[in-house]
């Protein structure tokens, strides 16, 4: 339980260093006034004082820091110069489980292909699965997220979607609540799109992993105590090396809320928080765009901080630490 | 002991360093050349950084066109029919223009036209050339910055390593696209100004300095870890108790230890960065025009997906081989140089 | 005519296919095991002494490696076995402890649990009976508070410790043989004595028979009822621990023996071995000692075979040299 306040408390650390690094970037890059980025281009002298007001760009650091975070998240109105009167925080959390659905439902996918796939090529060791997931590997780690989803657009919306795939919807997003069949349709290709390519990444991680595992004593010790070789697998080898792919897991879901999953938005049309910072990034809209890297950030180290509680769960000798 | 005193005695000489190190740097170069993967990765960087740095001789000996200029009403000669570069849609919706496709003429709109009637092979070299000059340079930086960085927290330690290692906590602990967003949308808005320097928006030191920087803790992180390590080696303990100095041991002792390590990054954070400055540009706050990059023109294509897939999907293929030549590369460097090198846990 | 012995082995080999050839790991080692025996087996690191027990128990998964010769345990063969009916031996009727109780426990479940896996593998009980078991085993194996250490996991006992819970979890089912892969190797001076005390108390308590493969001579004549001396995958002694210890008969055994600190000994350069063992890929014919062995001789180009040499029809070994000789040439030695 001590394990678990430490980590809880460490992330809320890390959450306030975000929020300060984020308000550092946003209010104290030396350049422009401050005011004028955040009331976009052309804004007119009223908007401009209308901003200097609202974040107190006339008082010391630690009070605008202050106003940011109040803005934010205690009376959350902060408002969009670009399109004036546009209320962000809202929006953001319309747009919050589109971005919930497509990542977790990646996750879930490519957990299975990750693990199945890795734990399939340790079972054929030296067989053909070992070069495929070597090549799905590499590619995975060269690929682009967004142009793949593109290069999948073209091929199921466009030079095929009058044969093979005239079964997919076009793009865009149903709500879960709507009609579930229909949510999961939306979002199957943009699911199969990012799961490919982690799937494969934690296919060789966990392939690595496992073959060390194999060679390990204790499997040895098992082997001696007359388990079977799918039980030393399965029970033995399979749990101390789900460790690292479950660390290795913390950050992607990270990297994915934060970037590929924002890439992958705009290609499928997802509107998402990645969406919602695409559109307000095509426009220099910064209240939005800041209020969702926050967002997200925090998302992120949530998401993190359960990972590692995950992890404890999993490798005991962490616990302590 | 004695070992030590003499490697210490004959650098003091000024004895060439290479010839103390000649042994492994060899081993492993050897190694990488009989390695058919690393030889063929090799050469296809080679042929596609040449390709691109002949980007001005094409356009202007081979395509006659100025790929950054805009050419709506322009016309050029197909078959010897003369075609205008952008045509009226008439089928569909009928909204907008339609560039011409790819002719496959190398002399002559090779991939097509863009939406503003410029030659997409020829904007596709340019662009070759500032991903490849982004991707290289904030690789360079971000391994030096980082080997620096973590050199010094390991070896000092103490508060010194308190505060860089807690900076690079924080660094890593925000997910490196959206820190890229905040810094990349704040800068674009107004470029940087430090003083006397002033770093105007479009300037392609930004991007550059950007994804540099939200690497740094990947190197900085394995790297401190390796120094950690290191001073508790025989050999360094040594040095230490036979009072070299400290600029000597991190020199000396430090340095060429960790060395094999930062260059098996290199190639790897090169591939990294390369793909990070594409999404940038794909999201419009990397590259700035005029510049273009294979990310600007694969953000230029998606408009065109249907009708003109090769302006989105002609950049995307350059990327993925230069990524993977790239990252085949990195892995035969690593399994020479340092086998136990690893990257953010994954690759 | 004594009874059948437990194990028999015949003309083991074990040789690996490399790149510049075959190597014999394990030469044609043959021995038996009577019940309630405790054979010692040693050798220097590299010997074959492990790979020789691996072999026979179907541990060695390098499918570069072939394994040829008899190994019987209560008259079934143990060579060529199929998986599922030598898992059902191992563990329960033959058991092995290893060098390192660091790394040969699953470091991610508790020992207890570890104990309860062995057990039901084996028999048909309930885990509450299973852990019942568990527990009793640790408090017999001299770990205390046994209820509640059950259900600690590994990296949180000491080595010696762990050991412990490793002779638990081995003797778990009842062997009828316990192969212990240089059990005390790893451990400080003290917890190597009071480990192959337990050892010792165990095998007596429950009669099983055990073979203890070491490198250290004194742990041979701590525990050993018959010893073997291993050198480059071949038996070159074999006897009684009284006629190996006391009366050795092979120059390499000499060596052995003056290799170790006696009390008394104080001031004295400790003697060694010259040399080093031959690598994998030296030439296998003739006597595999005769480039370290000082009274090396013509004949040494050849194999000797191993032989009764002395008075006892029961201590053998593989040396050219006459018997009547020895006595005198290893004087020189000491």
């Amino acid at each position: 339980m001590l394990f678990v306040a430490k980590r809880l408390g460490s992330a809320l650390l890390v959450m306030f260093a975000i929020s300060i690094v984020v308000f550092l970037i946003f209010f104290a890059t030396p350049g422009v006034d401050p005011a004028a980025r955040l009331a976009g281009r052309g804004a007119s002298p009223e908007v401009l004082s209308q901003v200097r007001h609202a974040f107190g760009f006339d008082q010391p650091l630690p009070v605008r820091y202050v106003l940011m975070m109040d803005h934010l998240f205690v009376t959350r109105d902060l408002t969009s110069y670009v399109n004036i009167g546009d209320k962000v925080v809202p929006q953001i959390m319309q747009a919050a489980p589109v971005t919930l659905s497509l990542v977790l439902g990646a996750a879930v996918i490519w957990i299975v292909l990750g693990l199945g796939g890795g734990i399939l090529a340790t079972r054929f060791r030296g067989s053909v699965v070992d070069p495929i997931i070597m090549v799905i590997g590499i590619a995975a780690v060269s690929l682009p997220a967004y142009w793949v989803g593109e290069v999948v657009n073209l091929i199921t919306q466009d030079r095929l979607h009058d044969s093979v795939f005239s079964w997919v919807p076009p793009l865009g997003y149903v709500p879960f609540a709507q009609n579930p069949g229909q949510w999961a349709l939306h979002l199957l290709f943009p699911w199969l799109t990012l799961a490919l390519l982690y799937g494969g990444i934690y296919a060789r991680v966990l392939r690595a992993e496992l073959v060390t595992a194999m060679g390990e004593d204790y499997v040895r010790t098992g082997r001696a105590k007359g388990l079977s070789e799918r039980r030393i697998l399965w029970r033995h080898a399979l749990r101390g090396s789900l460790s690292p792919v479950v660390s290795l897991f913390g950050l992607d879901l990270g990297s994915l809320i934060g970037g590929a999953a924002l890439l992958t938005e705009v290609v499928f049309g997802l509107p998402g928080i990645g969406k919602l910072t695409w559109d307000s990034l095509q426009n220099l809209d910064l209240p939005v765009i800041m209020a969702c890297v926050l967002y997200a950030a925090f998302f992120v180290v949530a998401a993190n901080a359960i990972v590692d509680l995950l992890y404890a769960v999993i490798d005991p000798r962490v616990r302590r630490a | 002991m004695v070992e030590v005193t003499v490697a210490i005695a004959t650098s003091e000489r000024g004895t060439p360093r290479s010839r103390r190190s000649a042994g492994p740097w060899r081993v492993a170069f050897t190694q990488i050349a009989h390695n058919p993967v690393a030889v063929g990765s090799a050469i296809a960087l080679v042929i596609i950084v040449a390709v691109c740095l002949a980007a001005p001789l094409y356009a202007q000996f081979i395509a006659h066109t100025d790929p950054f200029q805009s050419n709506i009403n322009g016309t050029t000669v197909i078959d010897g029919h003369s075609v205008a570069v952008l045509q009226q849609q008439t089928q569909g919706l009928g909204l907008g223009v339609e560039p011409i496709g790819p002719t496959w003429n190398i002399s002559n709109y090779f991939l097509g036209a863009d939406s503003q009637g410029r030659d997409v092979f020829a904007r596709l070299l340019y662009g070759g050339r500032t991903t490849l000059l982004i991707g290289f340079s904030s690789a360079l930086i971000c391994c030096a910055l980082g080997a620096l960085v973590g050199i010094i927290a390991g070896y000092f330690g103490g508060p010194v390593d308190w505060v860089l290692s807690r900076l690079m906590d924080i660094i890593w602990a925000f997910p490196v696209y959206l820190l890229a967003i905040s810094l990349s949308v704040v800068l674009l808005t107004g470029g940087l100004r430090l003083g006397p320097i002033v770093i105007g928006p479009s300037n392609l030191l930004l991007p550059i300095l950007i994804i540099a920087l939200i690497y740094v803790p990947y190197v900085a992180r394995p790297i401190r870890g390796q120094v950690l390590s290191l001073k508790n080696r025989e050999f360094v303990k040594a040095a230490i108790g036979l009072g070299a100095s400290d600029w000597r041991i991190l020199r000396i002792e430090i340095l060429r230890n960790v060395l094999p390590t930062v260059i098996v990054f290199i190639p790897l954070m090169m591939a990294l960065n390369m793909l990070t400055e594409s999404a940038l540009s794909f999201l419009s706050i990397g590259v700035q025009p005029p510049n273009a990059s294979w990310g600007t023109i694969i953000n230029d294509g998606l408009d065109l997906l249907y009708t003109r897939p090769a302006v989105a999907i002609a950049p995307g293929i350059m990327l993925v081989i230069t990524a993977v030549a790239l990252n085949l590369l990195g892995d035969a460097v690593r399994d020479a140089l340092d086998p136990k090198a690893k990257l953010r846990g994954a690759a | 005519m004594p009874a059948a012995p437990l194990l028999e082995v015949d003309d083991l080999r074990v040789a690996f296919r490399t790149r510049d050839g075959v190597v014999n790991a394990v030469n044609g080692l043959s021995f038996t095991v009577g019940r309630g025996e405790v054979l010692g087996i040693v050798g220097e690191s590299g010997s074959g002494k492990s790979m020789a027990m691996y072999s026979m128990m179907g541990l060695l998964d390098n499918p570069n490696a072939t394994v040829t010769g008899s190994a019987r345990f209560e008259g079934t063969e143990l060579i060529g076995m199929p998986l599922p009916k030598l898992n059902r031996l191992r563990g329960s009727s033959i058991a092995m402890i290893f060098q390192d109780p660091m790394t040969a426990l699953t470091p991610v479940y508790t020992v207890g649990w570890q104990i309860v896996e062995q057990i039901r593998t084996h028999e048909k009980v309930s885990s509450q009976a299973a852990w019942k078991r568990a527990i009793a085993l640790l408090d017999e194996v001299g770990i205390p508070d046994a209820a509640r250490r059950a259900k600690s996991y590994p990296h949180e006992f000491s080595g010696g410790m762990r050991q412990r819970v490793m002779i638990a979890m081995s003797l778990a089912c009842h062997p009828s043989l316990l192969i212990a892969d240089e059990p005390t190797t790893a451990l400080d001076v003290t917890t190597q004595r009071q480990i192959l005390e337990l050892i010792r108390d165990l095998q007596a308590k429950y009669g099983s028979s055990v073979i203890m493969i070491t490198h250290d001579m004194g742990v041979i004549s701590e525990i050993a009822d018959r010893v073997i001396v291993m050198y480059a995958g071949r038996a070159v002694e074999l006897g009684g621990k009284s006629q190996v210890v006391r009366s050795p008969r092979h120059p390499y055994t000499w060596g052995l023996l003056g290799a170790i600190p006696r009390p008394g000994q104080r001031g004295q350069r400790l003697a060694t071995i010259p040399g080093l063992p031959p690598g994998p890929h030296d030439d296998q014919i003739g006597c595999p000692f005769r480039s370290r062995c000082r009274f090396a001789m013509d004949e040494c180009s050849e194999m000797p075979q191993l032989r009764a040499t002395g008075e006892a029809a029961d201590h053998l070994d593989a040396c050219w040299l006459s018997g009547d000789a020895r006595k005198s040439l290893r004087g020189e030695i000491a």
